[in-house]
């Protein structure tokens, strides 16, 4: 593809003859998980029993260790290995690429005495059973020289500095602008640092074939897993074959691999038997990444009539001393709002914590909990309906650039949520609505999230059943990808879903980005759209040039698919009695996909609108969602089934961010707070009301050639501004500082003299 | 030590290290992988089986005090060519995204509607003198010992709603 | 998890004998919390006692009232008709706890005995006075809000996490015990946990080996009953903090290293104050920090919608 306006010409996937596409057809790897025959990535079997290994973190956040006695772990029963910086393996330094074109360098593990962050894997012990390894890495004695932790956000605000590389983004003037706006607001956000919270922790299974090393592991992408960990063992990376086909929840923080991989590789070659390892529930929270605490200032001036005049969101933000992260929770904003006058931008502090790194909907998520509160304590100090407001600016053309919108349908989002939520009942005027012990407020906010298109391959075969395989190094964290490659390959090919099977998460399929910035499904399914389409064509002219079929001497061109059977007009054969004659062994194409550079020329983005009902205890500050309704237009979907449940998945992560998630640092130690599932409260089944998600009719062909977009991530965005909306509505307090537990909504409610 | 414990109908003789929780023992030594390793700390759910007919937390159990007892898991429920009711509706439902919580959200509510039948009061039970009538707001409430953090909540509630309706 | 020896106790004389003759012997019942604890290394039993088997299930009447065995699960008790009808607070306590699995599991005396919540207790690179007597209290000037306002030390600040305690101690409930001696001892259980002071890892009067078999109920107060809470979560989630009303009974929860009786509140609101004049006078020597401070206003607030709420049930 060489120009977006290709997309245009009809293909399978638009066509949907069948009608496949769209279908909330079940998961097709459905059957497995509910019958917990899916095997993760720890459940794998090797080829002969494994051993265990246990990691052990550091008990300081910044320093160096010591000393180091593992004599007693070294004697307890089972021990095989014991390993520290001292006798770990070589391992190329950190960054290390053998190859050029590697994906990612080496990450060595037990690298040095240097300590960078709390909970940083320090130790490695294996033994012959889980339990004795456990047991044995709590004798593992470490002596630490401790520095002083630099870890207190809020103090170090003011030495934050511009990200590397970037540059603060300015349209017009804007302190002319907020100067000159008769209304005008100004207002700090806080959001706190957050845990993905993966119901499986990162595990590894390594074990080797000659110099092979086999690892399946639980990761998103799986080039990058591989080629990084291929450098950081020092060998080529055709001598890494990468699994990992079932992922128990990624969310960002699954977009790199972790010591667990490392370790049971080299352990596994050590040892010379298979061997696994698994972060435990607590060495997550510090042993892995997580969303970047955030403070944001947003600036809104606005004429009488709520046209924003002036725009502003600055976002100050932290990351490991070693890391680059930005939360770019202010980039969001750029495309959103109308406004002539706009400034946009990053602040950057490097601290002793663990890696900031992406999680579910970065930068938005974090984002839209100011901005879209923002707008909403602007729409009450204009006396204008939040949605109105919105509407009222909402632009002709990307407002940064000036580039015509691929498609945007925000206002038909607002428009049809608000109609179908029934957000006219709201009354403006807060506290005014009592159910019970309950006082019931509505909010509402918008939500935005950029679109991608990355490259991708992927193959097509058919067999002599007529059975068609797709075979691609992509992965499926929960979004659905095996099933919507299925749909996409049944439909392409006019062939029933059963008669497929996708094979994926193996670094020895044709590469795909992985799962990831929701991208996945777009830039996995556009390769395997191409691969389908030229399986087609090489059907198509198997069948015309085969002087046993009935389609013989035909036009490959006019050769249709459908129902298993290939025909021109009134001839024709199945597909399977074609290649069982023609091509005993099959037929195999490839397809590839990737951007075309014209694709820049147009703004394209995710939009939706969540609208959420809560009830808050003016007795206790607690807070109840009592119902959501979330409306999103993202391009043609796939799947109606699995699209629906990301963008619930995303709205529920909302939901969280509002009220319940958030971990302290305890400045002290340079250690968080929530260590576990009952420190780190995520949302359970309890939390969460009646819930519902539409999409909109939409095909977006300047995105892909299927005209389909991402939703993973869109439904997360917004979602936990509504809900902190909704409680100033119903109580007539705002908090600005996430979560909103009851404590903060006590005060609150207390100021008020409630 | 030695340790009998039927699962899934069928008598297994375990010679174990005491320190073996049924969680482990079910999946490192009966490679039985469905039961899930969530937290290994009772906080997620995950690990949720059916002993003696009623739901717990595997990893919070030492296998060797089950030695006699009667446990189900989910593979003991069902199998992909022959679904449990529960199953099947989570498969219809899409009650799941990445599945890992899913096997122990399955046992969970096929543990939770026999409490439910037994007339067992949970937390959203408005007068716990009478018998709870199962609607969303109790299956929610009984069901929140199993976090699923791909957030399949609704769905969760909507496939056991349909398998509660389906039996009554 | 340390090694450790494990045996199924069938005899319940013998197995507090052997408990108390036994080194580093601890009893399990359900082990939710126990076996929780020894993951992390927190507790380190080098031999166990299950005493789960023992035939200490039964809900019983007894003078009026009930006697629950301390191995009957929480569930169970929840869930006994006898319970939920002259005891609705203990059943509404129990099943604000928890989840449905740890209470099918945890038992009646398991559940007295937990151990606190407090992060510092369960991060072993902190140190705790619980954990490790003299090593310090990282919570006293940590960033946790769980902490205790009301009888707390300068040594531990914990809270015990118990709901159904706090029923059972505004119920006016007795313990039960088996000594090592053979004795059986009964004790009002408000008499059970202790103060943390300066030795906050001795948690309760009961003596090395001493088994608690039952929790007796006396027969129902007069008047209303009712159990409040207040958390972050709307499930599965400890308490902010707690109330039990059992008629003119009251305690606390999520406020102090034990259940607390809130007599002072009892005795000013049977003089005729208003629940809120009767709290505030309760926590009047609440000892609070920036962040739990809040728990102040709100239990006083939670007690005040309690009486509403029962007197509007009574009216």
């Amino acid at each position: 593809m060489s120009s977006v306006h290709d997309w245009a010409a009809p293909n399978p996937v638009t066509t949907n003859r069948s009608g496949l596409i769209g279908k909330g057809v079940d998961r097709y790897e459905g059957p497995l998980k509910v019958t917990g025959t899916a095997p993760y990535a720890y459940e794998v079997r090797p080829p002969s029993p494994p051993a265990y290994g246990v990691m052990v973190g550091s008990a300081i956040a910044t320093g160096r260790i010591a000393a180091v006695d593992t004599a007693e772990a070294q004697a307890a029963p089972g021990v095989l290995a014991v390993w520290t910086h001292l006798n770990v393996p070589p391992q190329p330094p950190r960054g290390t690429k053998a190859h050029p074109r590697s994906t990612a360098g080496s990450r060595p593990a037990l690298e040095s005495d240097r300590v960078t962050h709390w909970g940083q894997p320090v130790a490695l012990v294996v033994a012959d059973t889980w339990e004795n390894a456990i047991a044995a890495s709590a004798l593992v004695r470490l002596s630490y020289e401790a520095g002083t932790p630099d870890v207190d956000f809020s103090a170090r605000l003011p030495d934050a500095g511009q990200p590397p590389g970037e540059q603060d983004v300015e349209i017009g003037d804007f302190d002319a602008g907020f100067a000159t706006s008769p209304v005008t607001l100004d207002e700090t956000w806080s959001t706190p640092i957050q845990n993905h919270c993966q119901m499986e922790p990162c595990a590894s299974l390594a074990w080797w074939e000659g110099d092979k090393c086999i690892a399946h592991t639980s990761v998103q992408m799986v080039k990058p897993a591989q080629h990084g960990l291929a450098e950081t063992l020092g060998i080529d990376r055709d001598a890494v074959h990468l699994l990992t086909r079932y992922i128990g929840g990624g969310f960002g923080g699954k977009g790199q691999t972790y010591d667990d991989l490392t370790l049971a590789a080299l352990a596994a070659r050590a040892l010379g038997r298979p061997v696994k390892v698994a972060f435990s529930r607590q060495q997550m929270m510090h042993g892995t990444i997580h969303r970047p605490a955030t403070v944001q200032r947003v600036r809104l001036g606005a004429e009488k009539d709520g046209r924003l005049n002036a725009f502003s969101i600055m976002t100050w933000t932290h990351c490991h001393q070693d890391g680059t992260f930005t939360e770019h929770a202010s980039n969001f904003a750029r495309a959103l709002y109308a406004a002539p006058n706009r400034l946009t931008g990053h602040r950057l502090v490097k601290l002793d914590l663990p890696g900031a790194g992406p999680m579910r909907a970065p930068g938005e998520a974090s984002g839209t909990l100011s901005l879209e509160c923002a707008m909403d304590e602007l729409a009450e100090q204009l006396g204008l309906d939040p949605v109105e407001l919105r509407i009222r600016n909402e632009p002709a053309v990307d407002p940064e650039n000036g580039r015509p919108f691929s498609q945007r349908q925000l206002v038909r989002c607002l428009r049809e949520g608000a109609q179908m939520f029934g957000w006219d009942r709201r009354l403006p005027t807060p506290g005014q609505v009592r159910d019970g012990r309950w006082l019931v407020g509505l909010g509402m906010a918008a939500a935005i999230r950029g679109n991608f298109l990355l490259p991708a391959k992927c193959s097509f075969s058919v067999d002599a059943e007529g059975v068609i395989t797709v075979r691609q190094g992509m992965t499926d964290i929960g979004t659905g990808t095996y099933t919507v490659l299925a749909q996409i390959a049944a439909e392409t090919l006019g062939v029933p879903l059963g008669v497929v099977k996708v094979e994926i998460g193996d670094s020895e399929l044709p590469p795909a980005p992985g799962s990831g910035g929701q991208f996945g499904a777009a830039s996995a399914g556009s390769a395997a759209l191409a691969a389908g389409m030229n399986l087609r064509r090489a059907i198509a002219e198997l069948a015309t040039g085969d002087p046993n079929s009935p389609l013989y001497g035909g036009d490959p061109e006019r050769v249709t698919f459908q129902d298993g059977v290939v025909a021109i007009e009134n001839r024709s054969e199945t597909l399977a009695a074609l290649v069982r004659r023609a091509a005993p062994d099959g037929l195999t194409a490839e397809g590839d996909s990737r951007p075309p550079p014209d694709m820049r020329e147009w703004s394209t983005q995710t939009y939706g609108s969540h609208f959420c009902e809560v009830g808050v205890d003016p007795v206790t500050g607690e807070v109840r969602v009592r119902r959501m309704l979330g409306v999103f237009a993202a391009g043609r979907i796939l799947n109606e089934k699995t699209a629906r449940s990301q963008l619930t998945g995303g709205m529920i992560w909302g939901v969280g961010s509002a009220l319940t998630e958030g971990n302290a640092v305890d400045p002290r130690h340079g250690s968080l707070i929530g260590q576990d599932l009952a420190q780190y409260l995520v949302p359970v089944q309890a939390d969460i009301g009646d819930l519902e998600a539409i999409m909109l009719d939409e095909v977006d062909d300047k995105a892909n050639p299927m005209g389909i977009k991402g939703v993973g991530e869109l439904g997360n965005s917004g979602a936990g501004a509504a809900v902190a909306n909704a409680i100033y509505n119903a109580c007539g307090v705002r908090v600005r500082d996430y979560p909103i537990t009851p404590d903060k909504l006590l005060a609150g409610l207390i100021a008020k003299g409630m | 030590m030695l340790t009998t414990i039927t699962v899934n109908g069928e008598a297994r003789s375990l010679d174990l290290d005491p320190r073996t929780t049924l969680l482990d023992a079910l999946r490192e030594h009966l490679l039985l992988t469905g039961t899930k390793k969530g937290c290994d700390h009772g906080q997620c759910g995950a690990c949720t089986v059916l002993v003696n007919g009623v739901r717990i937390n595997a990893c919070l159990s030492l296998a060797v005090a089950h030695d006699g007892d009667e446990v189900t898991t989910i593979e003991g429920l069902g199998t992909p060519e022959h679904l449990h009711p529960m199953q099947q509706a989570f498969l219809t439902h899409d009650a799941y995204q990445c599945g890992y919580c899913t096997p122990g959200q399955i046992c969970s509510a096929v543990g939770m509607l026999r409490e439910v039948e037994a007339g067992l009061p949970s937390h959203a039970t408005r007068d716990v003198r009478a018998d709870a009538v199962l609607d969303g707001e109790e299956i929610r409430e009984r069901m929140s010992g199993n976090i699923c953090r791909c957030s399949a909540y609704p769905q969760i509630v909507a496939a056991i709603a349909a398998v509660a309706e389906a039996e009554s | 998890m340390r090694p450790f020896t494990y045996e199924r106790a069938t005899d319940l004389g013998q197995a507090v004998r052997e408990a108390s003759q036994t080194p580093g012997a601890r009893f399990l019942a359900g082990g939710t919390n126990l076996l929780d604890l020894m993951k992390l290394e927190i507790e380190r039993p080098q031999h166990l006692i299950d005493v789960s088997r023992l035939p200490l299930a039964g809900v019983e009447d007894a003078d009026g009232g009930l006697r629950i065995g301390a191995m009957a699960t929480n569930s169970q008790v929840a869930g006994d008709r006898r319970v939920r009808e002259h005891y609705p607070v203990l059943t509404q306590a129990i099943v604000s706890g928890a989840s449905g699995q740890l209470r099918n599991k945890a038992t009646t005396g398991g559940n007295l005995l937990q151990r606190t919540r407090c992060p510092y207790f369960y991060d072993t690179t902190k140190p705790c006075n619980k954990r490790t007597p003299g090593a310090g209290c990282a919570a006293l000037e940590g960033v946790s809000r769980e902490t205790a306002i009301l009888g707390a030390s300068t040594a531990c600040i914990a809270v015990h996490p118990s709901d159904m305690a706090v029923a059972l101690v505004a119920l006016g409930a007795d313990v039960e015990t088996q000594t090592p001696a053979g004795d059986t001892r009964r004790f009002p259980l408000m008499e059970l946990h202790r103060l943390p002071g300066e030795t906050p890892h001795i948690e309760t009067h009961l003596i090395p080996g001493e088994l608690i078999t039952a929790v007796v109920l006396p027969p129902p107060p007069p008047g209303g009953q009712i159990y409040r809470k207040a958390r972050d979560r709307a499930s599965y989630a400890t308490a902010h903090a707690s109330i039990a009303i059992a008629g003119g009974q009251v305690a606390l929860g999520g406020l102090a290293h034990k259940p607390w009786r809130a007599v002072t509140a009892e005795a000013a609101l049977a003089a005729g104050a208003s629940p809120t004049e009767a709290m505030t006078a309760e926590l009047a020597d609440a000892s609070v920090g920036e962040l739990n401070a809040f728990k102040v206003p709100l239990t006083t607030r939670l007690f005040a919608a309690a009486v509403q709420e029962i007197s509007g049930e009574a009216a």
